[in-house]
């Protein structure tokens, strides 16, 4: 799992206002233009890349808040 | 906060009720149609309702207000539903304002102040949401507050504000700065002598015609301090969403209501004309009271399952995909419904039903039904649901 590869999902499936770049890993992505909608697609494609399922307990507004939480979840279900 | 013990308290909600049902029989029912014909704005109702302090109804006992819960507050709705949807839907649409200060705002002064305004004064709350160039998206905004130290200067083109021109307050959203993203958004207030509406669109609808819902460019400035304290997302989430829904729905269900009492009445008067056998329309009547019942109590789980989540103290609760899902299927289900339920009233009252001259009369209650759908679009709705349920596992 890598750092890079969850922010490249998330410029594809965030659909954020400013680009992953200018974004630190503990920078706030709900500042940056996510939207709940939105963490749909980012934890479907998050599924799907890394042979997880989130269960209901992690669909929160902190798991996808920044991208060092969003590691921290899949390191989570991947253990 | 002043305690008084269950029962005296349950006394007094009775009595309360008691009072809005003479005011819906002597002022808001004989209005409704003067309302409904020039869609205007239900003035001596609106007064009515501030005469017995009901605009404060949901502000804390100890800032003056009635201090109701959101079970009372719906009941209110429900009952103001069964004379003027209008002016229920007003009253509603007010409410989730004043819910908005006391859910996100009471650490703040000026917010506790303004709310002993509100007491003193009755005064009346709108809100400005939707954005020329966004729709009904409430969580994009393309206009922005501009601070410079303690002052605001804020321009937004709503399509529609409710009852804009007759409010006092307007409860504003818009992006945080003019370099923030479309949803990072702020919820502002900004008081009636200090914005302008310039109008850009009027309101001739089917229904819901009293409540005014023209279009306008607001125009305002004011203090940070208006500025509630709490992001917009969080408020939309926890507030505005939830019991935007709760408070629709119950007045809906009091449109409902009335329509089925006007098809029992009417299926009461068949059935004294030939007292040794039921007239067939009370086969209809049977049916549609069990819809009626199944709205009822969709609309009574949601609000008990609210006020339990909010004595629960628990925020990141609202914030689950499960908790949208299920306030989302409520504005679906008692949508559809108060159409169904309507329909099936005018089949019974049948011609009855249909003229617009009769005391059974159901124009009003279909025009004003059919707007219940469109008031944030259903398949929009339906949409949100559909993402959501993709990543929502139990249901």
């Amino acid at each position: 799992m890598s750092v890079e590869k969850v922010r490249e999902i998330l410029s594809q499936h965030g659909r954020l206002s400013i680009s992953v770049e200018q974004i630190t890993n503990d920078g706030d992505l709900y500042k940056a233009g996510l939207t709940s909608l939105a963490t749909v697609g980012l934890m479907l494609a998050l599924e799907d890349h890394f042979n997880v399922e989130f269960p209901d307990s992690l669909l929160s507004r902190k798991t996808f808040g920044s991208i060092e939480s969003i590691l921290e979840a899949v390191a989570q279900l991947t253990k | 906060m002043t305690a008084l013990p269950p029962n005296k308290l349950a006394a007094e909600f009775d009595q309360l009720l008691v009072r809005i049902h003479e005011i819906g029989r002597a002022v808001i029912a004989v209005a409704a149609e003067d309302v409904d014909q020039k869609a205007r704005f239900p003035t001596e109702s609106i007064n009515a309702l501030k005469e017995i302090s009901l605009l404060s109804a949901y502000v804390p006992r100890d800032l003056g207000g009635m201090g109701l819960t959101v079970t009372e507050i719906a009941k209110i709705c429900e009952v103001l539903g069964h004379y003027c949807g209008s002016t229920a839907m007003i009253f509603a649409m007010h409410q989730i304002q004043v819910a908005c200060v006391v859910h996100h705002a009471l650490e703040s002064a000026y917010f506790r102040d303004y709310l002993k305004e509100l007491v003193k004064k009755q005064l009346l709350m709108a809100s400005a949401t939707t954005e020329v160039g966004i729709g009904g998206d409430l969580r994009s905004s393309i206009c922005a507050v501009e601070t410079s130290g303690q002052a605001f200067k804020l321009t937004k083109k709503a399509p529609v504000i409710s009852y804009g021109a007759a409010a006092d307050d307007i409860m504003v959203t818009c992006r945080r700065s003019a370099d923030a993203p479309a949803s990072d958004q702020l919820h502002v207030l900004v008081r009636k002598d200090n914005y302008t509406l310039e109008p850009l669109s009027g309101w001739d609808t089917l229904g819901f015609r009293g409540t005014c819902s023209s279009g306008f460019v607001l125009t305002s400035s004011g203090s940070v301090e208006q500025i509630l304290p709490t992001p917009f997302a969080d408020i939309l989430s926890q507030t505005m969403h939830p019991y935007a829904h709760m408070v629709w729905g119950a007045l809906w269900l009091g449109i409902a209501s009335d329509a089925v009492n006007r098809a029992r009445a009417f299926v009461r008067a068949e059935a004294r004309k030939n007292p040794s056998l039921p007239p067939v329309s009370s086969i209809r009547l049977a049916e549609v009271d069990t819809v009626l019942n199944n709205m009822r109590s969709n609309i009574a789980v949601a609000v008990q399952d609210y006020d339990k989540m909010r004595s629960a103290n628990n925020p990141e609760a609202f914030n689950s995909f499960g908790f949208s899902i299920r306030t989302n299927n409520l504005k679906l289900s008692s949508s559809t419904l108060i159409l169904d339920i309507v329909s099936r009233a005018m089949l019974i009252c049948g011609i009855q039903g249909y003229r617009n001259d009769s005391k059974f009369s159901l124009g009003r209650h279909i025009r004003d039904a059919y707007g219940a759908a469109i008031m944030v679009n259903n398949d929009r709705i339906m949409l949100h649901n559909a993402t959501m349920l993709l990543a929502h596992r139990e249901g």
